[in-house]
């Protein structure tokens, strides 16, 4: 075992595949001798050079474009999209190019392209630097989408979303870039479809994605003396694995989903859709879903706060749900 | 053009300087948080873009925006305010540093997506078209944003339906860490204007003289209802992109541009021109620095947003 941050397993993600599979090329701004913006690329292109390393213009559609392209042709291009925000700027590559071409090429073409972005707020960016936008991928059949929470997981899904045939929209949150764990030498994947139990318990079921993964083990410690938590990180989004959700609902009869995204119209509103449509019957009360409010994300770190989950509401919304 | 108004710009692009000079010291304390991006050696565009416009005019701006808002005319209160997070700030801290707006002083806002304003700029030069107000449109933007689809739409647009709008492309060489060799082809953004039909002018853009003559003339022309031009001023800022970017530029190219900075070579030519007295330049740098301490002690003591109204704004 060793110990690794969040950005180190994605850099390492990115080195072992661009060294197994010389088709991978990476293609971004400032991901150059910068080495990205919050240092994803650190040293890789010292060591790959331009032709694997491309860092662009200022110029999202050029970006997302040539890799459609690049992928519909043999190769494996991971786009960086600095912050997930800007992805608005080439929405029609990733919608209605990215997520369709397979399909309307009657499966003919393959599209083994990653998006990698990341988002969320905490760093006082404002509106047009602090969304979570996954529900609008989960929403766009033809992509996949994959977020990261923990640095085992960080490297483990990238390499998946690299050798995946398939658009993938792979989302990191900057708050969890430094986060340290101990982690294996080497290398590892972690499959697509497969949530994980990040902590067992028999009284409530959380599930949380990225971030609120974190918050909810915290809120999940903090009231172990008094009710039994379990803590469910689906880690992909699509596909989704609502057959480990289920087993835990059974088990529990009591559902809540954390993510930082606006609540409506989220991914805990499709995750409780599901759940109510299978296991109905198990529930004991309304499942909920604790999400971030539907404000353009406010400056001041006062409001940024008051406008996402933070553990005290999740202890509060858990405490009353009992 | 007369000594009051050669002073007036001296005294704009002291404001700006000063102010940035007074936030960073503020971002360092943690009083200011978030994205700050500086404006210092760019001084002369906004200072002399915004001298040419009338105060009906309206200016799109960018990240990199105190500039502009100040020259527009922006309370430095206001704007302390906002950057420190205070309820009395231009967006009541909903905006910060990348985001001020003031539509009654004709601030359509910063822009945190790079390219963004672009197309806005489009849409409030068609208004004053269309309202025969003869307001005219200051659309800045940096040559990392002539990259971008918005760019390139835009001025298509705004040359077929001849909208009253100046584009000002503000050239410091670098777009965060990216050299401009990186994203440009050509030698000129400047040049480009000659695939749209419109004037384009490629200018010394730290001599606030000379933005201020070409602006002059572009708004004019956008007055009479002859469409846009586009103005590619060569700049450099003086500092890494934003606070939290170390800087990743040659330092013999950041010393060179430094000898270039706009504001000693203008008050350089002021004092042999004997427009302005060593005295009196001092006089203004005090009034500035006063203003900006109260600026300072305004943004401290006002209050931080209550939470309760952290819903507040979003509708009409
Ligand atoms: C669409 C978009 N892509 C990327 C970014 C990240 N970003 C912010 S500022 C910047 C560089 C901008 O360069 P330039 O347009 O030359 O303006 P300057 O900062 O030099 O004034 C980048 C890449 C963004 N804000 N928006």
């Amino acid at each position: 075992m060793r110990e690794l941050t969040y950005l180190g397993a994605l850099n390492e993600a990115l080195r072992e595949e661009m060294e197994r599979d010389e088709n991978v090329f990476l293609i971004g701004e400032d991901i150059g001798s910068f080495g990205g913006v919050f240092g994803v690329e650190k040293g890789l292109w010292e060591k790959f050079g331009e032709k694997r390393v491309r860092q662009t213009p200022i110029s999202e559609d050029a970006i997302v474009g040539t890799a459609v392209g690049a992928a519909m042709t043999g190769l494996r291009p991971v786009a960086e999209i600095m912050y997930i925000d800007f992805i608005t700027c080439c929405m029609d590559q990733v919608v209605n190019q990215a997520a369709k071409l397979r399909y309307m090429s009657g499966g003919k073409i393959k599209m083994p392209l990653v998006i990698r972005a990341q988002g969320g707020s905490g760093t006082a960016e404002a509106a047009q630097h602090s969304q979570s936008l996954e529900a609008w991928f989960v929403h766009t059949p033809g992509l996949k989408v994959v977020m990261p929470a923990t640095v085992y997981d960080a490297k483990g899904l990238l390499k998946t979303a690299i050798r995946d045939d398939n658009p993938v929209i792979f989302l990191e949150h900057r708050m969890l870039y430094n986060i340290k764990d101990n982690v294996p030498e080497g290398e590892w994947t972690v499959p697509f479809g497969k949530a994980e139990v990040k902590h067992e318990g028999k009284d409530i079921t959380i599930v949380a994605t990225s971030l609120m993964v974190h918050k909810a083990l915290e809120a999940a410690k903090e009231l172990a003396d008094s009710i039994s938590i379990e803590v469910i990180d689906p880690r992909t989004l699509v596909p989704l694995d609502i057959d480990t959700i289920l087993k835990s609902v059974k088990k529990t009869s009591k559902l809540l989903v954390v993510h930082e995204a606006p609540t409506i119209a989220g991914v805990g509103a499709e995750i409780v859709r599901q759940v109510v449509e299978n296991a109905f019957d198990y529930l004991d009360g309304a499942p909920r879903v604790l999400g971030g409010r539907s404000i353009p994300m406010p400056y001041a770190p006062i409001l940024e706060k008051a406008c996402t989950p933070q553990k005290e509401g999740i202890v509060k919304l858990i405490k009353e749900m009992m | 053009m007369d000594g009051e108004k050669l002073t007036k710009l001296l005294d704009l692009m002291y404001r700006i300087r000063f102010f940035e000079e007074r936030t960073m010291v503020l971002f360092r304390e943690g009083l200011i948080v978030g994205a700050l991006h500086h404006y210092i050696g760019e001084e002369a565009i906004a200072a002399g873009a915004c001298a040419a416009a009338e105060k009906h005019d309206y200016v799109v701006s960018t990240h990199r925006g105190h500039g502009h808002c100040i020259a527009k005319g922006a309370d430095l209160k206001r704007m302390m305010a906002e950057l420190m997070g205070r309820e009395t700030g231009y967006s009541r801290a909903r905006g910060g540093s990348m985001h001020i707006f003031s539509v009654e002083e004709g601030l359509l806002g910063g822009n945190g997506i790079v390219g963004g304003g672009l197309p806005i700029a489009l849409g409030s030069a068609l208004s004053g078209q269309y309202r025969e107000s003869g307001q005219v449109t200051l659309c800045f933007f940096a040559e990392g944003a002539g990259a971008r689809g918005t760019f390139h739409e835009s001025l298509n647009l705004a040359a077929l339906w001849k909208l009253p709008v100046v584009y000002i492309c503000e050239n410091n060489l670098w777009a965060a860490t990216t050299y401009i060799n990186y994203s440009l082809p050509i030698e000129n953004i400047g040049d480009r204007a000659s695939a749209y039909g419109i004037p384009g002018k490629v200018i010394d853009g730290n001599d606030v003289e000379e933005v201020y003559k070409t602006v002059d003339e572009a708004i004019k022309r956008a007055r009479e209802g002859n469409g846009p031009t586009l103005i590619e001023c060569k700049t450099y800022r003086h500092y890494p992109h934003c606070m939290v970017i170390p800087d990743t530029r040659p330092q013999d190219e950041v010393m060179e541009w430094k000898k270039k900075d706009p504001i000693p070579r203008f008050e350089k030519r002021l004092l042999e021109e004997k427009v302005i007295t060593k005295t009196e330049m001092g006089k203004i740098k005090k009034k500035v620095k006063n203003m900006l301490d109260e600026a300072e002690e305004f943004a401290r003591k006002s209050p931080l947003p209550a939470v309760e109204t952290v819903e507040e704004g979003l509708w009409a």
